[in-house]
């Protein structure tokens, strides 16, 4: 039989054991920042607080979040396929590129609003290409994805560098990066929403893509669970033979579900690139490629799930930055570790608690559900 | 009786839900062959693995040579002289027959000596009981009989008095079948032990001195196998009088829906598996398609059904031919007309963590019934789930229902409700009632007649010799890929089992 | 001369780049081979290299840096273990998880120990692994060719490095002439067959993973102890990576993995060595080509184009007991 354990509620399913999960990965960071000798109950306050207390730093909060939901749907939407990718990175870096090409070609004969659907659509065929050839790799020629994307990380790297320093960096330039865009290539800010509610804002990145990357979490819920698509993404995802069964091409539905998942990773770019940083610059992504692993483990790979879990890494990076200023000894790397552990209890080790927590259901209710499953069934 | 070999004593055993093993005490005689039947799932396999050391009973004991044991892991059961030859080879398929018989009882933290100790061991044992094997060949490149062989020598090299064979004639053809039990009995004249796991009554009567019959994890009869019958023992097994014929009618056969003409078919590694078959499939009759597993008939339907490429030959469609060559596609012959229930359920025909719904529509999920442009109409398809459920009697009674959670029965029902729903023309049907319990395999019976007698054309595939003989109008028997001969519906298990064994094979076997 | 001597200097630096690709791959190999993917052998390497040099900074010797390197690389292998093998969870989540725990810790742990920005303070050569002259190498320097290689490329390695080349016929005799060899390569084609046999498949799966530890954590002594005067943060630099993709190139074999970790090790210093000049034919390569080219190269051997690289069939699919 499929699973090993006998099911449980819903609410428990996707709720509490995966809540739990991430209580555990917190409870082990707090141990690490009290072996560094802090406190880890003074650090959270301080985290949540420089996170959330004024309305300039909820703005950073959510510019962070912006890219992980982004990064966190693109790993999920290849979750449901059965896919593992982990080249978020690397695609959202090449997305940069298609954001960058756009914005210098564009922003000064057109205005930003006619400039953002190019860069949408820059961003997302660029990410989606650099996912395309390990996802062909995979789909025709049993190439473990999971290592030709991590190769893919690589190369996008090296070829960022060499692009920036030799084709893209202006030639009075030192930095490798490109020159500022005009207006025509800067995202308008979203202070103003966070100010209607009373919050100050002075400046910060919170920008439109914030609102894009919501909608972009409600297609995906329409896609996964409302169309032909998804349910043949889903299909090929439980299990390749029943879709080809039911006709579903395995070579199809794999390279269509990485160009989503590269083109959602690619659009995360659009929101350092065109909404705050106004240039493309080596090193952008700063990792929220990787952190959008731990949004997609810890949402469980559901837009619902998602956007908190990427609110709370943004609370993470923002909080974390300021934890640094107040706590010399912790660094914003303590994210990277939280990262690692909600990566671990969340994705590796999410069943470490569910034969006991199915235990003390089947103790609370002497007739779970699913009791008639598997009569008849055992050989 | 004489001095018990093994004694099983109020055996108990649950996995989740389900009650495996209930209460269970045997006695199986040393120096005999002791055959174990039941139905799939009765809880045979699970009793031998208990006593193997691969599961623990929660309750009960076993007592090995009259002396109480206490068997924790297969290396218990293996230093008590237990052996087991699974039914699933447990073989490496890289490794030399050589290197699989000594893992786990290499001797020497070194490989050089004991490798040579082993080499001679082997090749006095291959000597004693006549199981030749080259202790160097690759196991991978060996045939299923011979890879079998090396799971009985690696059970004698490692000093096995008892063994036990789980379902051992699965893959065999009814020809290396009887090479099998003239080992096992060759072994019991040394003074072996034999336990034989089976639901074929065949064996049991061909090979066994007593019987225990195995019923819903009960153990329902232990009896001396000289003092009973075949209808007897199929009772036991089942409760009940078995239906062994399914009223049906007379079929009349109408025009040619499905034609098969010189098809042949390679697997991924490049072996024939279909060899040059033809045959026409007629509306209003059940071609029925025998033969021993592995045969070439999975192929067959695969390919038939558009999931596997062909590498020549023709099949044609209600007139229309199929492309065979680039794979076609299942669901574009769907819409022609060709509904498939196919022999693994749970990878093939469902996919388990579905809700119901969402499986009563697979394959069919493009069909404008069920979609909205792009999007798929949940309504439609919750409407259409619960009609099919009513209609198939399909328990629980829940569309929301994660598909994993029903029975074997009611999964199969899944199936064929939307397959046959579809009204398609010919339908397409393997193992219909693998793993289903009695009382689905007769409504299941009962709707492949009635598809019959509206004038569908039905090919059915079953290793289970008495449904193809109870359900076609016509037997095709196949072997090593070709079709050995056709019969009608009256003929008789052993002239079937002849066929399935093909000439061939029996030479090689001889 | 001038050519040769070239020649020697850029074998000596594919050498000393290629040992912690070695290490660490065929550190992989144990795990990969008994069916556990890693995809942790960086961090497992990195915390390895913090061990080393933050143990080695406090008592000034390096063999309790190598001690410690091991003991934490070990403890990230068991920790790999507890959540794939006992707790049959994803291979691959688990190896990420580890690569982003040491990634972080050794970071914030160097800061709050040592408070140099994530370093761990210069070493002294007494608590490094410095070079070792083999005997005559002094002396027969001065005899062309095969003088000049047995002082300049064979003489002058630090232990790790000795080690390192050492363990590759090792490995081989481990996996081909003992009985541990032949139940790991076993456990990762087909554990029900062990488990049928009665060996324990958890157990033999966790004495792989620990023997990846021990080489993870060797990988990392040899980074910060030999290659470098201390810890410096993200010092492994994807080297666990390339590794991985050399242990793939070399289709998961001892001597052949070496040979790839020797090639990966070749392109990168030759890359060095290049930079900034023209070839001839080829003109001025960019350097970040050079550097994606052991990614390159691995790309295409997995998509098939030369030879197919088949993993061990178990690998990555947790161990459940049939029903």
């Amino acid at each position: 039989m499929s699973a090993p354990y006998a099911k449980l509620p819903a609410w428990a399913d996707y709720g509490l054991i995966p809540l739990i999960n991430v209580t555990v990965a917190f409870i082990v960071a707090g141990l690490v920042v009290l072996l560094i000798g802090e406190n880890p109950f003074r650090a959270a306050v301080i985290l949540v607080d420089g996170a959330l207390g004024r309305g300039q730093a909820i703005a950073y909060t959510l510019y962070y979040a912006t890219s992980f939901i982004f990064t966190g749907l693109a790993v999920a939407v290849a979750f449901h396929c059965s896919l593992f990718n982990i080249g978020g990175e690397g695609q959202a870096y090449v997305g940069g590129l298609g954001v960058g090409l756009v914005c210098l070609a564009f922003d000064s004969v057109l205005p930003w609003w006619l400039t953002f659907p190019l860069a949408i659509i820059g961003a997302a065929a660029f990410g989606a290409a650099w996912a395309f050839i390990p996802a062909y790799l995979q789909a025709r020629r049993g190439s473990h994805i999971v290592i030709t994307t991590i190769m893919f990380n690589f190369i996008a790297a090296s070829l960022m560098v060499y692009l920036l320093v030799n084709v893209l960096k202006p030639a009075a330039s030192q930095a490798p990066q490109t020159r500022t865009f005009l207006e025509g290539g800067r995202l308008p800010k979203l202070n103003f929403l966070l100010d209607a509610v009373g919050l100050s804002v002075r400046s910060s990145p919170f920008n439109l893509s914030f609102l894009l990357a919501l909608l972009a979490a409600f297609l995906v819920w329409v896609l996964i669970w409302r169309t032909r698509l998804g349910y043949e993404i889903r299909m090929r995802g439980h299990s390749p033979k029943a879709a080809r069964y039911a006709g579903v091409s395995e070579t199809r539905i794999i390279i269509i579900t990485m160009l989503i998942s590269g083109a959602l990773a690619g659009m995360m770019a659009l929101n350092p690139v065109m909404g705050d940083q106004n240039r493309l610059q080596i090193d952008f992504v700063t990792g929220a490629g990787f952190v959008g692993i731990a949004v997609a483990l810890m949402g469980r790979s559901h837009p619902a799930g998602i956007v908190p879990a990427s609110i709370l890494f943004g609370i993470l990076y923002q909080g974390g930055a300021e934890l640094a200023f107040e706590m010399p000894g912790i660094s914003r790397d303590m994210i990277v570790i939280i990262q690692g552990l909600v990566i671990l209890f969340a994705g590796a080790l999410e069943n470490l608690f569910r034969p006991s927590l199915q235990a003390l259901f089947a103790g609370i209710r002497p007739a779970p559900v699913g009791i008639e499953a598997k009569q008849g069934e055992r050989v | 009786m004489g001095n018990a070999a093994i004694e099983l004593i109020g055996i108990d055993k649950s996995f989740g839900s389900g009650h495996a093993n209930r209460n269970i005490s045997l006695k199986i005689p040393a120096g005999t062959i002791h055959g174990i039947i039941g139905e799939n799932g009765a809880g045979k396999s699970t009793l031998m693995s208990i006593l193997y050391g691969f599961y623990q009973a929660d309750r009960g004991r076993v007592c090995v040579r009259g002396e109480k044991a206490k068997i924790e892991t297969p290396s218990d059961a293996i230093a008590l002289g237990i052996g087991m030859v699974h039914q699933h080879f447990m073989l490496v398929h890289n490794f030399t027959v050589l290197e699989n018989i000594i893992l786990g009882v290499e001797g020497h933290s070194l490989l050089g000596s004991s490798i040579s100790k082993a080499r001679s061991e082997l090749q006095r044992l291959e000597r004693d009981y006549g199981l030749e094997v080259d202790p160097d060949a690759v196991v991978e490149d060996l045939p299923v009989g011979l890879q079998q062989r090396v799971e009985i020598l690696k059970a004698l090299y490692r000093g096995a008095e008892i063994l036990i064979l789980d379902e051992p004639t699965g893959v065999l053809t009814p020809a290396e079948a009887d090479h099998l039990f003239r080992i096992l009995r060759q072994l019991k004249e040394e003074g072996k032990t034999i336990v034989l796991i089976t639901h074929k009554l065949r064996e049991i009567m061909a090979v066994t001195d007593n019987v225990s019959v195995m019923r819903q994890g009960a153990l329902v009869a232990t009896l001396k196998t000289g003092e009973t019958t075949v209808e007897e023992l199929a009772e036991l097994m089942v409760g009940r009088r078995v239906l062994l014929r399914v009223e049906k009618g007379p079929s009349a056969p109408g025009e040619v829906l499905l034609s098969v003409t010189n098809l042949s078919v390679k697997d991924s590694r490049g072996v024939t598996m279909v060899d040059d078959i033809s045959f026409d499939l007629r509306a209003g009759e059940i071609v029925g398609i025998a033969g021993v597993a592995g045969n070439g008939q999975s192929e067959l339907l695969e390919t038939i059904t558009g999931i596997r490429k062909a590498v020549s030959g023709t099949v044609t469609l209600d007139g229309r031919p199929i492309d065979l060559t680039g794979a076609a596609d299942p669901s574009e012959l769907r819409a022609r007309g060709l509904a498939h229930v196919p022999e693994d359920r749970h990878h093939m025909g469902l996919v388990l963590p579905f809700d119901e719904s969402e499986n009563s529509i697979l394959g069919y999920h493009r069909q404008p019934k069920y979609a909205k442009g792009l999007f798929l109409d949940m309504d439609a398809i919750r409407d259409d789930a619960v009609e099919k459920i009513g209609k198939y009697d399909i328990r629980p009674p829940d569309p929301r229902l994660r598909t994993a959670n029903f029975s074997g029965g009611n999964q199969q029902k899944i199936v064929l409700a939307r397959e046959m729903e579809q009204d398609p023309k010919v339908l397409i049907v393997g193992q219909p009632t693998r793993g289903v319990d009695v009382g689905a395999i007769e409504f299941i019976h009962k709707r492949l007649i009635e598809m019959r007698d509206r004038g569908k054309a039905v090919l059915l595939v079953s290793v289970e010799l008495d449904e193809i003989r109870s359900l076609s109008d016509r037997i095709l028997v196949m072997c090593g890929g070709r079709i050995v001969g056709e019969r009608d519906a009256t003929a008789t298990e052993g002239e079937l089992g002849l066929l399935m064994a093909g000439v061939d094979e029996k030479e090689a076997a001889e | 001369m001038d050519f040769f001597s070239t020649l020697v200097f850029l074998l000596d630096s594919t050498i000393r780049v290629s040992v912690p690709l070695l290490l660490a791959a065929l550190a992989g190999l144990y795990s990969e081979r008994s069916g556990v993917f890693d995809i942790g052998l960086e961090g497992k390497m990195l915390g390895g290299a913090f061990a080393a040099g933050a143990a080695a900074a406090v008592t000034g010797s390096p063999w309790i840096g190598l001690s410690a390197a091991v003991a934490i690389a070990v403890f990230l292998s068991l920790v790999h273990g507890f959540a794939s093998i006992t707790h049959r969870g994803n291979q691959i989540v688990s190896g990420v998880a580890i690569n982003f725990i040491a990634a972080g810790s050794t970071i914030i742990l160097g800061q709050a120990w040592f408070s140099q920005g994530g370093r761990t303070p210069l070493l002294g050569g007494d608590a490094r692994f410095g070079a070792i002259q083999l005997p005559f190498a002094g002396s027969l320097s001065d005899v062309p060719i095969i003088g000049e290689l047995y002082s300049d490329l064979l003489s002058g390695h630090s232990l790790i490095v000795y080690i390192a080349f050492l363990l590759v016929p090792f490995t081989w005799w481990v996996l081909f002439r003992t009985r541990f060899g032949l139940r790991l390569r076993a456990v990762g084609e087909n554990p029900a067959a062990v488990d049928t046999a009665g060996i324990s498949v958890a157990w033999l799966r966790y004495r792989a993973l620990i023997c990846t530890g021990i080489l993870t954590g060797l990988a990392g002594t040899y980074l910060a102890l030999s290659q470098n005067a201390g810890f410096v943060k993200d010092m492994t630099a994807g080297r666990g990576y390339i590794a991985l993709a050399a242990l793939i190139f070399a289709k998961w074999r001892p001597v052949p993995v070496m040979f790839a970790c020797l090639l990966f090790g070749f392109l990168d210093a030759f890359a060095i060595r290049i930079q900034g000049t023209a070839l001839p034919l080829l003109g001025q390569l960019p350097v970040q080509f050079m550097q994606a080219l052991p990614y390159i190269l691995t790309v295409i051997l997995l998509a098939g184009f030369i030879g197919r690289a088949e993993p061990p069939r178990a690998g990555g699919i947790p161990y459940v007991k049939e029903r």
